[in-house]
């Protein structure tokens, strides 16, 4: 079953018609992922990538059934994309669009408490369960199937790690990029709870970087519920200097708080087995499954 | 995107925020003009005159080569016209310009707001940013201004306060009362300062701030409520809605590298390290760097070269990397995943072949979508470029580099 999405969800793609929507969307139809339709305002009632194309997400969730969304449309009309998905009722939003403002985000969040709605993202590479369902514009190749879970802040760090647990000898359930905004939907602590309730998931790396507080909120919160299951956990930034942004606008470290250092402190304090160097991911899950995951099946593929 | 108080304060006066008033002065003529003025207008033989770089510390930093600080209050022509002599074009060191300091292109030259009158005069602080757990925009304040908030909130955190603006019913009446009576304030001063909050939160959310800091917000001895100096980050990513503040942008505050990446569309900061990076994405580009210095090395720079590495971005991210004689080693670390690894790694050996005369080892690692075949093609080009394919393998040429 995994988490978020799986070969029954039915994925509809806001932006479809575009360049990136366009792209994205014939590599998740290759991959296997059930598109039923996209939206885009004004061509409603064509045809794109042999789906129907509507002028409203309200629409195409009447005609298609579409249960997950995919928003690739550009920054400054991002906001009310994921505001109209979340009024027609989807479930799950994944919001892929970079360089949304900071106050958007703000109203979004906003609009979307006591809503049925989940969103995942804004600016990240979106979602993932491994041979089933690919709502994101990561390398599918690279999550073998398996049953190690991946949260991150960051999309090529993902597909990295998911590689190096693939050449461990495991496979990913699913792979959740939550994306590196000040303001984002799913946090950290969300998948990672999501994770630790999910009977096809028996460890879970958990990738964070400097700004922000969600990696210690997660570390506490997995503390406090025992830790039911094994966490692999690095941050990156160790080496970036304070005020700076890196890349992602929520990368910045603002205070003594947000350090790579502090956060790797805090999750070393929680149980988390944190590595300093991005390059033993790989490594550490497996030392961890060889002595915690006994009943783990290990294959080339890591599959089961 | 950082402002200058010049900036800044012009931009509040628009949103009818109370600022100390005055004139940016790019000479020493044009100080002498703007002191003049200041008198007639204001009544006063007292001015200031305020270097304008975007870092804090000004008052207490000093002019390299004149030994001058950087904000100076003065009681005559003579004297301001000295001063200006003193600090346009000097070279301002203060606790957040690190050694190298920051060159004076503008200065200030301003009101003074400490005059006597009737009341007490009293400095406070008040800044508007986003509290990113609560997803919702916070005013915080103090009764202790003037002085570095850090160490309010380090030895008396109690004397910070915390309002919290609701998202879509805005920032309420009762709430900014709240925060003038918080203040101690009373009479008018209260009234000018319910005033003050109000219009200062249209401001930041009108001009789509990140952070806007009234470090002293000042009580005059007429119960005017003045921002004396005043902080303004934007967010890069509302600019698109602000021609006009994208406009305000002064590129001689920034790395001069840093603006040259930004015209190639490369993410690019500057640091102080001996071995250069090149990488597509943010995240695996700060994990890069921490390999980097696990490895032995320091990190030379940050650069995201984004989702389309080729030929061009890589020959660009060169030239950037390659202006910094420090540099010892280059890295390039690219996961390709749509992007081919073997398509970088012809990017790599053209761009390699262009420039010509690379005397310091370049590493490439390149994993992902064809990864093999981008690992024959450098190894078989002849170039003086080293390939890997694993992370660990590229930390351990890394570390063969510097050692």
């Amino acid at each position: 079953m995994s988490i978020l999405v799986n070969k029954n969800s039915k994925i509809l793609v806001q932006g479809f018609t575009g360049t990136e929507g366009s792209f994205h969307s014939s590599q998740m139809i290759e991959y296997g992922t059930n598109v039923a339709g996209g939206v885009t305002p004004g061509k409603g009632g064509h045809t794109h990538l042999e789906r129907p194309v509507f002028n409203t997400v309200a629409d195409c969730v009447k005609q298609t059934g579409a249960d997950v969304s995919i928003i690739f449309v550009p920054p400054a009309f991002a906001a009310d994309a994921i505001m109209e998905s979340a009024e027609a009722g989807i479930g799950l939003i994944v919001c892929i669009t970079e360089g949304i403002p900071t106050q958007d985000m703000v109203q979004v969040k906003n609009y979307l408490q006591g809503k049925n709605t989940r969103l995942v993202g804004p600016n990240c590479p979106g979602v993932i369960t491994a041979g089933e369902c690919k709502v994101g514009i990561m390398p599918g190749f690279v999550f073998k199937p398996g049953r190690i879970g991946i949260v991150s802040k960051s999309g090529t760090l993902t597909y990295e790690a998911a590689d190096q647990v693939a050449k461990a000898g495991l496979g990913i359930s699913t792979a959740v990029g939550i994306g590196g905004d000040p303001v984002i939907g799913t946090t950290t602590k969300d998948a990672i709870e999501l994770f630790m309730n999910d009977d096809n998931t028996d460890g879970i790396v958990m990738i964070g970087e400097i700004g922000g507080g969600m990696e210690a909120e997660a570390a506490r919160w997995i503390k406090e519920n025992k830790n039911k299951k094994p966490v692999v956990g690095f941050i990156a930034g160790q080496t970036a200097p304070p005020g700076r942004r890196m890349g992602h606008a929520g990368a910045i470290i603002g205070g003594a708080d947000d350090t790579a250092a502090a956060k790797m402190k805090i999750m070393n304090e929680c149980g988390i087995r944190v590595v300093q160097s991005p390059a033993d991911i790989g490594k550490m899950m497996s030392e961890v499954a060889e002595k915690e995951l006994k009943s783990l099946q290990r294959s080339p593929f890591g599959q089961n | 995107m950082n402002l200058h108080e010049y900036q800044a304060k012009e931009l509040l006066k628009k949103y009818n925020v109370p600022v100390q008033e005055g004139f940016a002065c790019g000479s020493v003529h044009e100080v002498e003009e703007a002191y003049r003025q200041i008198k007639t207008q204001f009544g006063s033989s007292f001015a200031v005159i305020k270097a304008q770089i975007h870092a804090g510390g000004r008052g207490k930093g000093k002019i390299k080569e004149t030994g001058v600080n950087g904000v100076k209050v003065a009681k005559s022509l003579e004297e301001i016209s000295d001063y200006a002599k003193k600090i346009l074009g000097g070279t301002l060191v203060t606790v957040q310009t690190g050694a190298a300091g920051r060159v004076v292109h503008k200065v200030f030259v301003a009101q003074d707001m400490y005059y006597e009158g009737s009341s007490d005069r009293k400095e406070f602080y008040l800044s508007i940013l986003l509290d990113r757990a609560r997803g919702q925009n916070v005013i915080m304040y103090s009764t202790e201004g003037g002085v570095n908030i850090e160490d309010v909130a380090h030895n008396t955190p109690e004397k910070i306060f915390k309002e919290w603006v609701h998202p879509s019913d805005g920032l309420q009446a009762f709430q900014a009362r709240k925060i003038a009576f918080n203040l101690g304030l009373t009479g008018n001063a209260f009234k000018n300062c319910v005033k003050f909050v109000t219009n200062l939160y249209n401001a930041y959310l009108g001009l789509d701030c990140s952070m806007l800091e009234i470090n002293p917000l000042f009580k005059a001895a007429d119960d005017r409520i003045v921002a004396v100096d005043c902080k303004m980050n934007l967010d890069e990513n509302a600019l698109m809605r602000h021609a006009d503040l994208s406009a305000m942008r002064d590129v001689t505050e920034e790395d001069p590298t840093e603006v040259e990446a930004g015209q190639y569309n490369l993410n690019f900061v500057k640091l102080d390290g001996n071995v250069g990076c090149m990488v597509n994405g943010a995240g695996l580009a700060m994990a890069t760097m921490d390999m980097i210095k696990l490895s032995g090395g320091e990190p030379a720079n940050f650069l995201d070269v984004g989702g389309t590495a080729n030929a061009q971005t890589v020959e660009a991210g060169f030239k950037i990397i390659l202006k910094d004689a420090n540099v010892k080693a280059i890295l390039i670390n690219i996961f390709g995943g749509i992007v081919r690894c073997d398509r970088v790694a012809q990017g790599v050996i053209d761009a390699y072949n262009n420039l010509g005369n690379i005397s310091i080892p370049i590493i490439v690692r390149l994993q992902g979508t064809n990864a093999e075949e981008a690992k024959k093609l450098i190894d078989e080009s002849g170039l003086k470029v080293q390939s890997a394919i694993l992370l660990s393998e590229a930390a351990e040429l890394v570390k063969k580099a510097v050692a």
